[in-house]
């Protein structure tokens, strides 16, 4: 615990850390959900000040990371086309397509732009009446609630030049999909906050009785992660499996009913293929048939066969928490920030990047 | 893209009607327009959570300045400068 003094809570830190190890009996290994999770607990060196017997895995929960190639050709092709503006975030430009990434498309000529918010793409359709505005519209929950305004607030405006080509990806059905497969090692899972801040927690209940597995609903900072990770283990050595909320400062176990009401308005659940993963059931959003002339799929006649995924990614063990990246013979190698392979190498977000920037290698 | 980020709310920039409403935040000097129609009783001087330019919830104002300062230090708030790329 030589670091210890660098937290900006130390006494804290220490008291979690502490009970941690005293409560510890037995191995457990947790799953914390969110990208920034990941992000903070690597960045803060947590992992090693943990009991050995606890080991922490990297969930999905970086939806740059997990967009499929096929999609991401989707928005290669409607870049490439003469009067699109397609804009989106900028982590999405660096990640490889089949052939390429946006962000070459982009040297190549075509308009593509990084906007920090959805509604600033309304404002751009509204600004270039002769052209149309695609917004490359990927997230978890925590975004879509944005994206989903800016077709309402298109709609409102009546413009006929706006369009998302949506990407969501939905938290819980992934849990699932990890928690049944059969090589799963998972015991707990910390839940992403910011997605619970808009969801709630009742998609939560089910899944904790179904897979005996405790869920708690988890900050991002290093006292937030700590007291997470006491409270799963707490749960774990009692042979408990409830949903519990560590970060009810921003999390109503309702959510935000506004947010989701705009989700709703705008969104249908739809089967999602994850990069790396595959299909899992009803785990995305798209655009619903009431607001179909905003979906840029159908708009422009998408019609993209999807591509094979790079083999030498191991992607989908890495996010189903089977393996971690330094088990990846091309991490650091072959695979690094600046040429990366596979999506979580991409983001700052992604398991890899975490690994590469903070942790050893 | 999926941090959620607290800033204050200095005005009110404007009113279609009850419910939908923009503001100027300032995220520690950084200025940046946000809407307010998922925080209806978020006003004037409080702090709220933005992502992705939409605020999400209201926080108190400690908590606002204790997650402000460690995102900060984690570097994390780059994404509220206006990007050239
Ligand atoms: S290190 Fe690169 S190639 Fe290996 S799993 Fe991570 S992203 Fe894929």
């Amino acid at each position: 615990m030589k670091y210890l003094s660098e937290f900006r809570d130390p006494a804290l830190v220490e008291d979690f850390l502490n009970e941690i190890h005293k409560i510890t009996t037995q191995p457990w290994t947790l799953m914390e959900i969110c990208g920034g999770q990941t992000h903070s607990l690597v960045k803060n060196g947590i992992p090693a000040l943990l009991p050995d017997k606890i080991t922490l895995v990297h969930g999905p929960g970086c939806p740059v990371c997990v967009t499929s190639i096929g999609i991401i050709d989707e928005a290669i092709y409607l870049a490439q086309q003469r009067d699109i503006i397609l804009c989106s975030f900028g982590d999405m430009l660096r990640v490889p397509g089949s052939q390429k990434s946006l962000l070459e498309v982009k040297a190549e000529g075509a308009d593509v732009r990084i906007l920090y918010s959805p509604l600033e793409a309304v404002k751009l359709a509204e600004e270039n009446p002769n052209k149309q505005v695609v917004f490359f519209a990927v997230g978890f929950e925590t975004t879509a609630p944005a994206n989903a305004l800016s077709v309402v607030l298109a709609a409102q405006y009546k413009l006929e030049n706006y369009s998302i080509l949506a990407s969501h990806v939905l938290v819980p059905p992934a849990m699932e999909a990890i928690l049944s497969d059969e090589n799963n090692t998972i015991d707990a899972f910390l839940a992403a906050g910011h997605v619970c801040t808009i969801m709630g927690l009742d998609e939560y209940y089910p899944i904790a009785q179904k897979y005996k597995c405790p869920i708690v609903v988890t900050g991002f900072e290093p006292v937030d992660l700590l007291q997470g990770i006491l409270m799963a283990v707490t749960q774990l050595e009692k042979g408990e499996y409830k949903v519990e909320n560590q970060y009810s400062r921003s999390v109503l176990p309702q959510g935000n009913l506004i947010a989701q009401q705009t989700i709703h308005q705008v969104f249908e659940v739809n089967d999602r293929v994850w990069r790396g993963i595959g299909n899992i059931p009803q785990s995305g959003y798209d655009v619903n048939t009431v607001f179909k002339k905003y979906n840029a799929r159908l708009k422009f006649n998408i019609d993209i066969i999807p591509a094979e995924e790079n083999k030498e990614c191991i992607s989908g063990d890495i996010m189903k928490g089977l393996k971690k990246p330094k088990q990846c013979p091309n991490f650091g190698t072959k695979c690094k920030p600046e040429h990366p392979l596979g999506a979580p190498m991409v983001s700052s977000e992604g398991a890899c990047a975490a690994y590469y920037h903070y942790a050893e290698h | 893209m999926c941090l959620a980020i607290p800033g204050k709310i200095i005005e009110i920039t404007s009113q279609l009607d009850e419910t939908f409403r923009t503001a100027k935040v300032s995220f520690g000097g950084i200025l940046k327009e946000i809407n307010l129609y998922m925080t209806p009783d978020a006003h004037i001087g409080d702090y709220v959570l933005v992502h992705v330019g939409v605020a999400i919830s209201k926080v108190d104002e400690e908590e606002a300045v204790k997650i402000f300062s460690y995102l900060k230090d984690m570097g994390e708030v780059e994404e509220l400068e206006p990007s050239n790329d």
